[in-house]
């Protein structure tokens, strides 16, 4: 067989099956040099299979691998990066008990190289001393990024680099990625978001199903074409559906759950907000802003260290992760690794929360229990036919178990934290659109997400938290993407977003952590933009 | 091309993975038939109804015992300090046999010191979170220690295995059937529908398999590990008992022998020591294997340094085959 030498890495026909489940059927990838290729496809069609035996970590059944015309079988990532294959993971690869530097020199990885990167990346105050496990998700993939750019890789495979990036850092890495454009080298960029695939990609290879069903030039208009093969289907109307419900949501509901000065450490100062019944209420944050902190002291997690919570207008205090379920406020994590048995069933997943307190220790009442278990599984669309084995199931379809152990048995009050992180556009909408659901028969909803775009979709109101405090509260009707980035970033109504003031934001809450820094009211007092104050803006 | 010329091996292959994933007992079943054939080409015409049963009443206080390190084992942890408190308990009956109230009254008091053993061991392991290796080994030794100072202070009394304990752990009905699987076939079977159907069976394996996960939807896993110690420390005394009656010995250390096989059982038999994945029926064929090889080595008339160094050699060779059938390719 020959291959095309012009290319530099061409797979065709590659397929994988894990057990009975077809994650690959046929799917080939052709990129040339210089190129940046976008690798385009909903949840479970492939993609990060495909990677995965690029870079030699899964084997395939059958196809075919060449690198610069020539074929190769790759046995192993070590493999895979001597012949110029490297690849940043959805996952972090860091050794989260070792610090930056001796990671870097697990992957033999020149520091040099990594500094000029890190550098570019806009990390540059990054101390190389930290510990993997002491940095936010955020840092930690700039940081893989900046290592597999310093290894210089003939081809280069980024999948959901930008998935959990504030917007700031976000923008740096697709400038960075933009720049490699025209060498020697080529970028397999994997993404859900459209937008970005339209900023920096020239070509696009979409899979579904586990197929290669099209390559598209990417153009002015092409994302039409890209999600029309993604689908296989034209997608119209899942969006209005669920704006349709948003707009029937009751204005005037009784409090459901509020919040009155919560705090803890140094990073919650003061979170007070009030979550009406029937309602979803949207958290909007630059990364570590303190969200965190709020969805763990509201999931019984941790304890608040001042503050009062209130549910139904009692307070509460929540000792355990129990006593918040108790109290009808339940938390999807965005971490599925955090919220499954990844060795167990879905039926079992699912079932968990009902076997968890000492009244469910005892017989299982299998037929109440399959028929609770089927009508979730068909109501979120569980694809379970890998049932036996959660880890088994694409990521989507994981992240709808999560979701269906606590829909299952009807709820009064929903924690989402980012639950559509990684998840393709489909998955997506069916998410947004069980929330509008759930709130339209009286549940409520309290949805951080880093996607901006998609609060004005699901979400009645907004409220934003910046250093700790919440400093602002939208009606879903002005909070569109911009209104809602210069309030995160805490800037006044209309005033630009300097680059300066975005990346020192996030600098600051990358340096706070072991030693107290500067509090964050500071950190807005440098920026020559005028901060609003928190009473002006809290309403 | 090779790939295509290696599907049907590596199907065939690949079916094969996928009954040992599956139906882990299988393949464990077919092992012990191959060892079972193996003794009756070592001794012909040995094996038979009697040799069965008799393998089968030395299995039982082993597969009791191993029945606490599945169950432990689920859980990501293990229970160490089974030997001290089988020992114990069929030592403190024993030590009741000439006293007022009797062996009854010391199979109460036995069973009640393996709870308080199993309660300090659950405590330790779920509320302050000492490692269960090191917490079972420590409670191990305290229950050694205090085993032996019961055996001085009761030194002038007689001690002696109860005729009813001796019958219930070594006699068989019409020579065939062991009495102790009577008293064994129910324990057996309350353990396997425990781990399948109820919640607290579901919630060992979730926190082995997920302690986050658990937490978040609201399990305590100090419960859960407190009642698990009890339960492991009970069947341990009841294990022991047996143990006595089936050796007519009663020493603080009878079942000592028995801690490296009970773990070995059910690693042989599927349970993942890192917690969440196994079950008892594979842990009940894997106590089987280990007596028959026992069985076959003594069999083989080989000296005892021998048969120590078999017996290690060929638990870690099958527990190594197994975890590299069953892992994800």
């Amino acid at each position: 067989m020959t291959a095309d030498p012009e290319l530099l890495l061409d797979a065709s026909d590659v397929a994988k099956s894990f057990g009975a489940v077809v994650a690959l059927r046929s799917a080939s990838l052709a990129v040339r040099p210089g190129e940046v290729h976008a690798l385009m496809g909903a949840n479970g069609a492939g993609k990060s299979t495909l990677v995965k035996i690029l870079t030699g970590s899964v084997r395939p059944d059958r196809g075919r691998i060449a690198i610069r015309g020539h074929e190769r079988t790759v046995h192993s990532p070590g493999e895979a990066r001597r012949n110029g294959l490297v690849s940043v993971y959805q996952e972090p690869a860091l050794i989260p008990d070792l610090d930056i530097r001796a990671n870097l020199r697990l992957t033999h990885t020149p520091i040099d190289g990594f500094r000029h990167w890190i550098n570019e990346l806009g990390l540059a105050r990054l101390d190389l001393s930290r510990h993997a496990r002491e940095l936010p998700l955020a840092s930690l993939r700039v940081i893989d990024l900046a290592r597999a750019l310093s290894i210089e890789p003939d081809v280069l495979m980024l999948d959901e680099i930008t998935a959990a990036l504030p917007a700031n850092l976000t923008e740096r890495v697709l400038e960075v990625i933009g720049r490699q454009k025209g060498g020697d080298r080529c970028i397999v960029f994997i993404s859900h978001r459209l937008i970005e695939i339209a900023a920096v990609c020239d070509r696009a290879t979409v899979l579904r199903e586990g197929a290669t069903v099209g390559v598209v030039d990417v153009t002015r208009g092409s994302e039409e074409q890209i999600v029309e093969l993604m689908l296989g289907q034209p997608v119209q109307g899942i969006a209005a559906a669920v704006r349709d419900a948003a707009s029937a949501a009751p204005t005037d509901a009784p409090s459901r759950l509020e919040a009155r000065g919560l705090g803890h450490g140094t990073k919650l100062v003061d979170a007070s907000f009030r979550l009406g019944a029937g309602e979803v209420l949207g958290v909007v944050a630059l990364e570590g802003q303190g969200q965190d902190e709020l969805f763990d002291i509201l999931a019984g997690a941790v304890r608040p260290s001042g503050g009062e919570l209130l549910v139904d207008g009692r307070p509460v205090s929540f000792g355990h992760p129990a006593d918040a379920i108790r109290a009808g406020l339940v938390y999807i994590a965005a971490d599925r690794a955090e919220a499954l048995l990844m060795q167990r069933s879905v039926r079992e997943n699912i079932a968990l929360p009902y076997t968890a307190r000492l009244p469910g220790w005892g017989l299982i009442d299998r037929a109440s229990e399959r028929e609770r278990i089927d009508r979730a599984v068909t109501r979120l669309q569980i694809d379970a036919r890998a049932g036996n084995e959660v880890r088994r199931l694409s990521g989507g379809n994981q992240q709808k178990v999560t979701i269906a152990r606590w829909v299952a048995g009807g709820v009064r009050t929903l924690l989402c934290f980012d639950p559509t992180r990684g998840i393709d556009i489909r998955t997506k909408n069916q998410i947004y659109q069980l929330l509008r659901e759930l709130a339209a028969a009286g549940a409520s909803v309290l949805l951080y997400t880093s996607e901006l775009k998609e609060v004005q979709l699901a979400c009645d109101r907004a409220i934003v938290i910046f250093g700790g405090r919440v400093i602002a509260e939208l009606d879903a009707v002005d909070a569109d993407e911009p209104a809602l980035l210069r309030a995160a970033y805490n800037l006044r109504a209309g005033a630009q977003i300097p680059e300066a003031i975005a990346a020192k934001a996030v600098e600051a809450t990358l340096a706070r952590g072991d030693a107290p820094g500067p509090p964050p009211a500071a950190v807005a007092a440098d920026a020559p933009a005028d901060p609003v104050g928190e009473e002006g803006a809290a309403r | 091309m090779t790939p295509a010329a290696a599907v049907p091996r590596a199907s065939t292959l690949r079916q094969v993975d996928r009954l040992f994933r599956d139906r882990p007992v299988v393949p464990l079943v077919a092992l012990l038939a191959l060892l079972v054939l193996l003794y009756e080409v070592a001794r012909p015409g040995v094996v038979g109804p009697t040799w069965a049963s008799g393998i089968v009443a030395f299995a039982i206080p082993l597969a009791i015992l191993a029945g606490c390190q599945t169950l432990t084992m689920l859980t990501g942890g293990i229970d160490l300090s089974v030997g001290a408190v089988a020992s114990m308990a069929g030592f403190v009956t024993a030590t009741f046999v000439a006293q007022p109230g009797g062996w009854e009254l010391g199979v109460v008091i036995a069973l009640a010191a393996a709870l308080a053993a199993g309660l300090l061991n659950g405590v330790g392991v779920g509320v302050f979170r000492v490692h269960p290796l090191i917490m079972t080994l420590g409670v191990g030794l305290v229950v050694l220690g205090l085993a032996n100072a019961w055996q001085i202070a009761t030194v002038t009394s007689s001690t002696g295995v109860p005729e009813q304990i001796r019958t219930l752990g070594s006699d068989r009905f019409l020579d065939i059937f062991p009495y102790s699987l009577v008293f064994f076939a129910p324990l057996a079977l309350i353990i396997l529908v425990g781990l399948r159907r109820t919640g607290y069976g579901r919630l060992l394996y979730a926190v082995g398999d997920n302690p986050i996960a658990a937490r978040l939807s609201g399990a305590r896993a100090w419960q859960v590990l407190v009642v698990l110690y009890m339960i492991s420390a009970l069947m341990a005394a009841l294990a022991g008992i047996l143990l006595m009656g089936l050796t007519n010995v009663a020493s603080v250390t009878l079942a000592d022998s028995l801690v490296l096989p009970s773990v070995a059982a059910a690693v042989i038999g599927g349970t993942s020591i890192m917690g969440g994945r196994g079950g008892y029926g594979g842990t009940l064929v894997g106590a089987l294997i280990l007596q028959v090889i026992s069985a076959l080595l003594t069999a083989l008339g080989q000296p005892e340094a021998v048969r120590q160094i078999l017996f290690g050699a060929i638990v870690v060779l099958v527990a190594a085959a197994y975890t590299r059938v069953t892992a994800e390719s």
